[in-house]
């Protein structure tokens, strides 16, 4: 990115930030987790204590970041280096991303950008000006995008709560600032487990690893009564529903299943969890260590804020995470896809000079699609 | 400590107080070496040491239908116990101590099985208290299954490489895992095994009591049949072939895939210099990063922490498992070829 760019998008964050430091809290037990940021075209500086609102203003104003992160977990020590800031705990974290869902629609709405000549293509393989196949992607997720992702979150809601106990006033879902969501699990019985066994979890939540067994088919002495009840709990239950369609059908596709082979089983197995199972990034509730974009703050890779979603059927990030104010800028837009935010279309634009409002410049630009005129 | 009845000592002889079992009874350890009557008693002890690491049940208990067979097989059973743990700590040989341990912790899961079996659903029953003491985790009877909270199973049932154990292959209710008694005890049979080791491995080591030299060495000498080496093909494993194969297509490879391939090359002895160019082909490649990266993972930057290879199970999590036959089983890639001669 060009220092014209840079010092836009700064002036436009600072200017966010100072009018909006209602929406940036510390999380509880600031002074035990670690902070760290990053400015525009610059590494990392993590290991950071803070010990309230007040310090984390502080650090807005005087860095001015791209991006700001903190821990999900808790530590005695959270300024020394990893191996001495003495871990005790962490909240769970589920990333849902519109990236992972496989979704139709995504193609629609995804442009490479040529890292050797900046070439903006639809073209996913190569460079369609100079054949150069390193390419980076970058999405303008959709309205089905955000929905399929909304119906992640509600998923995961109902195992956390119907399996795992938790509660759901203990449910915290934010909107992440690009293409999904965060879901925040507080004072579960699981603050203090490590990566493994939130690995466990994670295969838990998404349906993975499940062997026929679970679901009733046996390699040898099959039993129709092993298969699972259409109001049992648990995936057994969600199996039967998903599977059996209905209570009268139940019997007739046990026949079926047992007439059809232990590893013909296992594929329909495989089918069931990847309709039924939770699209989670397990990367990301298996790391113990990570840091987290701060909530209230703006995710540069879309110039959208992540945001807490208090009515998640309604949210709509293109209106309620898009916080820069409306003065017009003048950029030179290289954006094939149509884009909305703030109800306001924008685009489709072909290497043209237009003068647009801040937020939606700043979400090009961030998208690496505009420069500054 | 809990208090243990008769048949309780027998079975769970690990639970009670060596120390003041003998001291009740009226015997000294050194009586043992040099009393034609309890010198049977040692031998017997041998032969449980011995039954343990072959893993086989020529050991003959005097347990019947989990109860003592008659008044006299109660000491022989608590004895023999006691002193197999003297002679284990005598002959210091940790593969015997760990084999004695493991196969001590099956026999107890048996009787443990079959004690949480005949309970009603009193919580304070022996068997669920016997859980409690040893394991500091409070289960539940509940119908025809015994309930335990979701993050004691877990912690637990990651020491299982049994896809039957994943928590996804368990009933899970209302933050509950449900299991019948058999798979209740085993859950815990590593944790029996580390215990009753820990009982072995606490406290120094006793001097010699005259008598049990011979069986001392005895057991030195049968434990050379554990002592065994390796061979390794050389070969890499499919999840680093295939992570190799993406970076040479110029493919990316998630970070957890670029940590997977650094930590295995970094622990089969490749240098920095020698990894770092498997990395020029991906779309983001950095010379300068990658570097730092690599010598934060070999332990040679940072906080000189030398990073492990992650385990199959994580892996497989990480979609970046693509196990073949050939894998056999293993639970880390590093295990991959590795046959024993």
């Amino acid at each position: 990115m060009q220092a014209a760019e840079i010092n836009f998008l700064e002036d436009s964050f600072k200017k966010y930030y100072f009018e909006h430091f209602d929406l940036i809290r510390v999380p509880e037990r600031t002074s035990e987790r670690e902070f760290g940021y990053q400015k525009f075209n610059s590494g990392m500086t993590r290991h950071i204590q803070i010990k309230d609102d007040k310090e984390l203003h502080l650090l807005f104003m005087q860095n001015v970041p791209s991006d700001v992160y903190c821990s999900n977990a808790y530590y005695t020590f959270p300024n020394l280096p990893m191996n001495e800031k003495d871990w005790k705990g962490a909240d769970l974290i589920f990333d849902i991303d519109a990236k992972d869902l496989n979704l139709p629609c995504r193609e629609i709405h995804t442009v490479s950008i040529c890292n050797e000549c900046n070439n903006v293509s639809k073209n996913s393989i190569q460079c369609s000006k100079c054949n150069s196949t390193k390419l980076e992607k970058k999405s303008l997720p959709c309205k089905n995008c955000i929905d399929a992702s909304k119906t992640e979150v509600l998923k995961l809601s109902e195992v956390l709560v119907d399996d795992l106990a938790v509660t759901k006033e203990n449910i915290q879902v934010y909107f992440s600032g690009n293409e999904g969501f965060h879901v925040y699990v507080y004072n579960s019985q699981f603050q203090e487990i490590g990566s493994r066994e939130r690995s466990e979890l994670a295969d838990y939540i998404s349906l993975r690893g499940a062997i026929p067994e679970t679901f009733g088919m046996r390699k040898f002495k099959q039993d129709r009564t092993a298969f699972p009840d259409f109001d049992e709990k648990g995936w057994q239950g969600r199996f039967a529903k998903q599977v059996f369609g209905s209570k009268s059908k139940r019997s007739k596709i046990i026949t079926e299943l047992l007439a059809n082979s232990y590893s013909s089983f296992q594929k329909t197995l495989d089918n069931v969890s990847e309709n039924i199972g939770v699209k989670i990034d397990p990367n990301v509730t298996i790391d113990i260590h990570r840091i987290f974009r701060l909530p209230g703050s703006i995710n540069s890779k879309s110039g959208l804020v992540k945001i807490f979603c208090e009515n998640l059927f309604k949210f709509d990030p293109y209106v309620e995470a898009s916080f820069l104010n409306n003065d017009s800028v003048e950029v030179i837009a290289n954006c094939p896809i149509e884009f909305k935010l703030k109800n306001k279309k924008f685009g489709p634009y072909n290497n043209e000079k237009v003068s647009i409002p801040t937020f939606a410049a700043v979400y090009m630009i961030c998208k690496k699609l505009a420069k500054i005129a | 400590m809990l208090e243990l009845g008769e048949d309780e000592k027998a079975k769970y002889p690990f639970m009670a107080d060596a120390g003041k079992y003998l001291k009740e009874q009226g015997f000294t350890l050194e009586q043992f070496g040099t009393d034609p009557d309890l010198i049977p008693i040692v031998e017997k002890a041998y032969t449980r040491i011995h039954a343990a690491c072959e893993m086989n049940k020529d050991y003959e208990s005097e347990i019947i239908q989990n109860q003592v067979s008659n008044t006299g097989s109660l000491p022989r059973e608590v004895f023999s116990f006691l002193l197999s743990i003297v002679l284990l700590k005598l002959t210091g040989i940790p593969t015997l101590a760990r084999r004695f341990a493991l196969s001590e912790s099956m026999r107890a899961e048996g009787f443990l099985t079959k004690d949480l079996k005949n309970i009603s659903s009193d919580e304070n029953e022996l068997p669920i208290k016997i859980i409690e003491d040893l394991f500091s985790i409070k289960i539940k009877k509940q119908g025809d299954f015994f309930i335990i909270p979701v993050v004691d199973y877990i912690k637990h049932s990651v020491h299982f490489h049994e896809r039957e154990w994943k928590l996804v292959n368990r009933h899970v209710e209302n933050g509950f895992v449900y299991l019948k008694a058999d798979k209740m005890v085993r859950l815990f049979r590593i944790e029996l095994g580390k215990y009753i080791n820990s009982k072995i491995s606490s406290g120094k080591k006793p001097s010699m009591i005259p008598g049990f030299e011979d069986i001392v060495e005895r057991l030195i000498s049968y434990s050379k049949k554990f002592q065994s080496s390796f061979v390794t093909t050389g070969e890499y494993p499919p999840c680093i072939k295939h992570a190799i194969e993406v970076l040479e297509k110029g493919e990316n490879l998630p970070h957890s895939g670029r940590f997977m391939l650094a930590t295995f090359l970094l622990s089969k002895e490749q240098s920095v210099e020698q990894i770092a160019p498997l990395f020029k082909n991906a779309p983001d490649y950095n010379e300068r990063v990658t570097l730092y990266q690599l010598n934060h993972l070999a332990g040679t930057s940072g906080s000189g922490t030398q990073y492990s290879c992650p385990s199959c199970e994580k892996l497989n999590t990480q979609n970046l498992c693509f196990a073949t036959s050939e894998c056999d089983n293993i639970i880390n890639p590093l295990q991959f070829g590795k046959k024993r001669k």
